[in-house]
């Protein structure tokens, strides 16, 4: 049998039991299941919809995708129910009280409530569908495609939707045209450093040995970024199948994941994943008839940021402490046990099939031309719409942040962003119409990392910002070079002084050339690029800092021995208790005229009282530096 | 720290890990593997079970020490039957995360990465949990809370105490 007619049996058999689902008559209630959707109640909605259905005697359908990328409206769920004549409709936050709700008014009376709909997933005369949105038509998914339309834990969805046909095509190839293939297509890895994936395909094909190996690093240490973790667990075959070929052209016979250990049901399900992958005959001896032989284990990562780096990947499969070592040789050359290993980032492996399949020209229309192909980006922090959004490399941030995430929440003002995690930098506004590809990033200071954005609003203070990502490097420095580990520390024990309105004279200057020691000192990216938060920020907001050592003052407000609360007597309502009753360190005292005062001495400045005090009054006020608090008298204790 | 003395549960679970590692293969590679085995069985990682790994793969214990002290998965203190894991990623930085942490430990009277005497309670900050849209948020035992605030801990901690007050009320009662 050949490989053509083996990939046409598979499809012929999965197109059989899909169409068997998609056409039945009964209404489908697709909820997206994973873990933002799970951490937001998405279990409940799933156990409250099929209580409701049992309890009604209502046929469904429950069926459970993956992630489509909108963790501000988690749990998500689209309802196809043909029978009322409504095209798909997608519904927001849907809690277990509106499942409830959706399936006595919608699936049994026809009624899909206006008032709760998001949009129609599809074009349609009768209600607006979400691709108005920008959030929704300003994304160009390659990466992400099948994310949220699928179930990951059944394999027939995947290839019944065309997957594995480029594993199919790349196995009548041959290898080195695969390899001209990605090359043309100007592939780049999208782990951070946008290193070209042929390039090092080609090293490792060239490579001496028989026994080389693929590795795929799903060692997401980023704080704040969760891309891989969601591709893992809405579309693990994409992976696996970028996994294949990537053996095929590289000639390799191994395949390795390397998950965070944190990551539960990444690894459940990728372990479904494999096992399904090896039934169907897509991986294991003699795929599809091929002759090819190929399969896949799996190690969980313990959880060390450094890990990221390949060398301290490999040596904490070894089962040593996970540090970097010099290279050359290159793992490519000289790797796990000595093994030609090629590492790959989650969403390099899940760009190849794509690549494979619509060619090199396709791939290329998108983007710009050094950065061809798409970025996925976890957008958190202040925005509106935060989630993961996949848009085409060259997009400016401007767009990025206030059209498809929908900007700044609250009113408030635009004041920095913060692209790469603790290896990227801190941007300000003049840098919003900076395009999204890898050298623009690098040139403004920042990087695109693993792909973590943190959008923060004017009440950000960019020195704490920057003490908080210096915590987390020397935390994580693996102590081997000396200016990591003591660098780090250093610049953390300065960055915390500052933060405390303890500030010196020659603090910045130091800053500065510790920074530059750490960057010139370290081995691997992660101290090379730890200071780079501290450098940008100092480059683009050296006022605030200046304001922090000179005045004891934060701007923004944020850093806490440099604030203070105080209670505005004139907007105070006599008698009203709310901030009395919501201080966790009962500072909150009552004047003698019945007003209300805070202790300072007892304040640990969490800001309930400003929370808890009426619209109508608005009587709390935020101030730094903290010396221009008015003094309010605690009256003495009445001894009766 | 805290020394925890070993419960009856420890020890059942002990000799579990016993025959889980004599049935496992060797080989250096095998080390993190069986440590997040023996972390698995007990919940942490005692002395015993470091010798027990560090013997059966004929590597010293101080080696097995030094891996497992440099990941951060591995914990060396009983966890809490109630732990308490506050998400320090960075959306949860810049909406307060810090803030909700200080007040579990004044509320515990405990610090980051200690389990109270009762093992009721541990602490620990964890990186991003991936849901960012509600931050500050923090994990009671298996469940989520998210918009954290300072008023929502005490009620968190109060919650857990009354049931179990509760429980041990009525099994007393039978």
């Amino acid at each position: 049998m050949t490989v053509d007619s083996a990939y046409k049996a598979l499809v012929d058999d999965a197109r059989r039991r899909q169409e068997q689902f998609e056409q039945s008559p009964l209404p489908k209630i697709h909820i997206g299941m994973a873990t933002c959707g799970i951490a937001s109640g998405a279990l409940e909605t799933q156990a409250a919809f099929e209580a409701a259905l049992k309890e009604r005697g209502v046929q469904a359908h429950v069926h459970t995708v993956g992630c489509l990328g909108h963790c501000y409206a988690e749990p998500v769920v689209v309802i196809d129910h043909p029978d009322s004549g409504f095209p798909p409709i997608l519904y927001p936050e849907v809690t277990p009280g509106k499942a409830r709700m959706l399936v006595k008014l919608f699936l049994e009376e026809g009624d899909p409530r206006f008032e709760h709909i998001m949009g129609a997933t599809v074009e349609n005369e009768m209600i607006p569908s979400v691709t108005e949105f920008s959030r929704f038509n300003r994304e160009k998914r390659v990466i992400m495609e099948r994310c949220g339309r699928i179930d990951p834990e059944q394999i027939h969805e995947y290839i019944a939707d065309g997957g594995y046909r480029a594993l199919a095509m790349a196995l009548g190839q041959d290898p080195e045209a695969l390899i001209d293939q990605l090359d043309a297509a100007g592939l780049r890895g999208r782990g951070g450093a946008g290193f070209p994936t042929a390039v090092k395909w080609r090293t490792a094909r060239a490579a001496a040995g028989s026994d080389k190996l693929i590795v795929c690093n799903a060692d997401e240490g980023d704080p704040g970024a969760y891309m891989d973790r969601t591709l893992l667990e809405s579309n693990p075959h994409q992976v696996i199948e970028g996994m294949l070929i990537a053996g095929v052209a590289v000639g390799a016979t191994k395949g390795l994941f390397y998950v965070r250990a944190e990551y539960p049901l990444a690894v459940r399900i990728l372990k479904t994943a494999v096992a399904q992958a090896r039934e169907k005959g897509v991986l294991g001896s003699d795929i599809l008839g091929s002759g090819f032989s190929f399969d896949i284990d799996l190690f969980q990562g313990s959880g060390a940021f450094v890990c990221g780096e390949e060398t301290a990947l490999i040596r904490s499969v070894e089962g040593y402490r996970g540090m970097p070592r010099h290279r050359p040789p290159y793992p490519v050359e000289r790797g796990l046990d000595g093994r030609p290993t090629v590492i790959n980032n989650v969403k390099t492996l899940a760009t190849v099939p794509p690549i494979v399949e619509k060619g090199a020209e396709w791939f290329r229309s998108i983007g710009t031309p050094e950065s061809p192909g798409t970025a996925v980006f976890s957008v958190v922090g202040n925005v509106t719409h935060p989630g993961l959004v996949e848009i085409p490399m060259g997009v400016t941030l401007r767009e990025l942040i206030f059209d498809v995430c929908g900007g700044i929440p609250n009113k408030k003002q635009f004041k920095a962003v913060q692209i790469g995690g603790p290896s990227g930098g801190c941007l300000s506004a003049d840098f919003l119409d900076t395009p999204v590809d890898f050298d623009a990033l690098i040139r403004a200071g920042a990087m695109m990392g693993s792909g973590g954005m943190v959008v923060m609003d004017e009440d950000a203070c960019m020195v704490d910002v920057a003490r908080y990502f210096l915590d987390f490097t020397e935390k994580e420095s693996c102590g081997k070079c000396t200016f990591c580990r003591i660098g780090t520390r250093h610049l953390l024990d300065i960055l915390r002084r500052i933060t405390r309105g303890e500030g010196r004279e020659g603090d910045i200057e130091q800053l500065e050339t510790l920074s530059r020691s750490v960057k010139q000192g370290s081995l691997c990216g992660l101290g090379k690029t730890a200071p780079n938060p501290v450098l940008t920020s100092l480059a683009y907001f050296r006022d605030e800092y200046v304001a922090h050592i000179e005045e004891g003052r934060c701007p923004g407000r944020s850093c806490r021995t440099l604030t203070a609360y105080y209670i505005d007597l004139d907007k105070c309502a006599r008698g009203c208790d709310a901030c009395v009753g919501c201080c966790p360190v009962e500072a909150v005292f009552t004047t003698s005229n019945r007003k209300k005062g805070i202790d300072q001495q007892l304040c640990v400045k969490c800001g309930e009282c400003m929370v808890a005090c009426p619209p109508d009054y608005d009587a709390v006020v935020k101030i730094s530096p903290a010396h221009l608090a008015p003094v309010i008298e605690r009256p003495p204790e009445k001894s009766d | 720290m805290m020394v925890h003395a070993f419960t009856d549960e420890d020890r059942a679970n002990l000799e579990t890990l016993k025959t889980r590692i004599r049935t496992s293969p060797g080989g250096r590679g095998q080390l993190i593997p069986l440590l997040q085995t023996a972390q698995h069985t007990l919940g942490y990682l005692p002395e015993e079970a470091l010798a027990l790994v560090a013997d059966h793969l004929g590597v010293t214990r101080s080696e097995v020490y030094g891996v497992a002290s440099f990941y951060n998965q591995f914990r060396f203190t009983p966890p809490g039957r109630n732990p308490v894991k506050v998400c320090m990623g960075t959306a949860c930085h810049v909406r307060g995360g810090e803030i909700i942490l200080e007040n579990f430990e004044r509320k515990l009277e405990i610090k980051e990465g200690e389990t109270t005497a009762d093992r009721e309670f541990s602490i620990e900050r964890v990186a991003c949990v991936g849901c960012c849209a509600l931050a500050p948020v923090a994990l009671v035992g298996e469940t989520l809370h998210g918009h954290m605030a300072p008023s929502k801990v005490e009620g968190l901690v109060l919650r857990v105490r009354v049931e179990k007050e509760k429980a041990e009320r009525e099994a007393a009662k039978q």
